[in-house]
């Protein structure tokens, strides 16, 4: 990446570079620059190649969208352990995360482990008929699954400090996920009748574990290996990691070495952190609830005038399939459908637009989603109703509505501020 | 654990799992993967259920694990007793008289099972040198932090047997889980 940053150094002007023959595909000098007084119209710099670029690319250096540490605590923290990082949601096209900028979240902070695929194994074992052992040539030999899935850290809860969008939504990411199914896996096993639960294990240092239903496992879990088109990277689970759509993101074990199936909850270190003490709390994590979020414009943007703007968001649910968003523009009045952008796929992200003229007054934007369940996303107030607590306190994951407010200026802020 | 099998006359893989014997049911259909030693599934096998079936044998004291606390250098990160370092906190700073939900997720304290405690510190303990701890060394360690949070007296022994039976502050103070199916909203009648 250093070098790569670099190249700018080595810019020639664009007669020198067609004239040196470059082999990269050369950028033709734009008719839209704007030329200095007195001067001829001058094309732009040249992006001279390099045999990294050629091996592997690079984004342009006015592109500098990056990832930020969440929640207040550094990644890396004083023990050189990488913690919660958030995506930066504002900056967000279609629906795929860069793998570069997907979110990243560990069990306690985590080191990063440096595994050799060829020495990595997944053992199944438990309540199967035949423990079975496979290597990663093992698992490229079987049936192939590609799907896109979002995932999500319980952790993704807006609150009135949030700055952006990254800072109150950017623990969610969308990738395109290719695996082997784990049902696939389990049935060359054999999974016993008395089988309910199993328990997934990592191999990085804390082994993080967590157990899940097989129903689920039998349902759609994914044994990913590939990632947006090439290996799971270390940071999402390199080489192998487990992908449980729709459920908190915890249960998506990265490096997974080692599934086994058991007769009851087996209460890991990392299940015992779901527990509370009200049963609808409870029944609100695991499965992600109907989220959206509007994108553009979004907190920390700034509108240059009045006029027209298509608003652009993105809408999931652990439900499966949304079916519906909606936006509304003076602050939950009046409602109207969103444009779902492509084809909505289930536990995915889903880009929705929706035309705005805006007429330079404050107002506050909205927008909510519906899954094929027919869960909708509940405003704070909703939720505070239902739990009779405070407005504000929101018992379970988060899925609630964001606001973002408008001044007249353009400027647009965190609507949970006061 | 061991669940009754019928003998259907396949493969035998005998003794492989927790002393059942085991049958192939029905056939594989790709034939990929192959088939772990009982040592190569003992040793990977550190998952702790609830019951402790799967607890080494060995025995410690709070006495030794406060001795090992220093030693290991758990004190330099958690603080000298548990409390005020740069690690979470291991030690309550209520008194059992306070609600277990209002004392903090401190683990010897909110887990449900002492087996936890032993699990994770098994598991991922001490920091980058984890899966070093000799079974007497964790079930020290459990038994102090367990003490020092007075959950069990300072003269507790805890093995295989005395572990699971440690009665946790929580007891059975906490929601069942969700029982989940596919397709299916996540809390019934939730309006939302």
């Amino acid at each position: 990446m250093g070098s790569k940053r670099h190249s700018r150094r080595d810019l020639l002007k664009s007669g020198a570079a067609l004239a040196g023959g470059l082999t990269l595909g050369a950028v033709a000098p734009s008719a839209g620059q704007t030329p200095a007084a007195g001067q001829a119209p001058k094309g732009p710099d040249m992006i001279r190649g390099s045999k990294e670029l050629i091996a592997y690319g690079d984004r342009s250096r006015f592109v500098t969208s990056v990832r930020i540490p969440h929640g207040g605590r550094p990644s890396p923290d004083a023990f050189g352990l990488v913690f919660h990082v958030a995506a930066p949601l504002q900056d967000s096209v279609g629906v795929i995360t860069p793998s570069s900028l997907h979110y990243v979240a560990t069990t306690r902070g985590s080191f990063m482990p440096d595994i050799d695929p060829k020495e990595h194994r997944l053992m199944i074992h438990g309540l199967v008929d035949r423990p079975l052992t496979f290597t990663m040539e093992d698992l490229k030999r079987l049936p192939s699954v590609t799907r896109l899935h979002f995932i999500e850290c319980a952790g993704n809860r807006s609150t009135p400090r949030a700055k952006n969008v990254q800072e109150s939504h950017g623990m969610t990411s969308c990738a395109e996920w290719t695996g082997v199914l784990l049902s696939t896996l389990l049935k060359e096993c054999g999974v016993k009748g008395a089988a309910t639960w199993f328990v997934a294990e990592g191999v990085e240092e804390v082994k993080g574990a967590s157990s899940m239903p097989v129903a689920k496992a039998m349902d759609d879990v994914l044994v990913a290996y590939g990632m947006n088109g090439e290996a799971v990277r270390p940071q999402q689970g390199f080489p192998l990691r487990l992908l449980v759509p729709g459920f908190e993101g915890i249960f998506s074990t990265k490096y997974v070495r080692r599934i086994k199936l058991v007769d009851r909850y087996y209460m890991n270190y990392n299940d015992y952190g779901h527990l509370r003490d009200d049963a609808k709390e409870t029944a609100l994590g695991y499965q992600v609830g109907p989220k959206s979020v509007i994108t553009y414009p979004s907190a920390g943007q700034q509108l240059p005038g009045r006029g027209f703007y298509e608003i652009s968001g993105l809408a999931w649910s652990g439900g499966g399939v949304i079916r519906r968003v909606e936006v509304s523009t003076d602050d939950g009045k009046h409602w109207m459908d969103a444009q779902i952008k492509g084809r909505a796929e289930r536990m995915a992200h889903t880009r929705f637009g929706c035309p705005w003229n805006w007429d330079g007054k404050e107002t506050v934007l909205l927008s909510r989603c519906t899954d094929e369940l027919g869960q909708v996303q509940p405003t704070r107030a909703q939720v505070a109703k239902f739990f009779n607590v405070p407005v504000g306190e929101v018992p379970g994951l988060d899925n609630t509505i964001q606001p973002w407010r408008i001044a007249s200026d353009g400027s647009v802020t965190n609507g949970h501020a006061t | 654990m061991a669940t009754p099998h019928r003998f259907l006359g396949c493969v035998l893989l005998g003794g492989l799992l927790l002393g059942a014997s085991v049958l192939a049911q029905s056939p594989p259909k790709y034939g990929v993967g192959t088939t772990p030693t009982a040592e190569e599934i003992r040793a990977w096998d550190i998952s702790i259920g609830p019951d402790g079936a799967e607890l080494p044998p060995g025995r410690g004291t709070p006495k030794e694990g406060a001795q090992l606390f220093m030693s290991k250098g758990c004190a330099a990160c958690h603080g000298a007793n548990g409390t005020g370092g740069k690690a979470p906190e291991l030690k309550s700073k209520d008194g059992p008289s306070v609600e277990t939900w209002k004392r903090g997720r401190i683990l010897p304290i909110r887990a449900p099972f002492a087996t936890i405690v032993w699990d994770y510190i098994n598991r991922a303990m001490p920091l980058g040198r984890e899966g070093s701890l000799k079974p007497d060394e964790v079930y020290a360690l459990t038994a102090f932090l367990l003490n020092l949070n007075e959950v069990i007296p300072e003269d507790s022994v805890l093995d295989a047997q005395s572990l699971p039976k440690v009665k946790m502050p929580i007891g059975e103070d906490y929601a069942s889980l969700p029982d989940w199916k596919p397709k299916t909203r996540r809390l019934q009648g939730y309006p939302y």
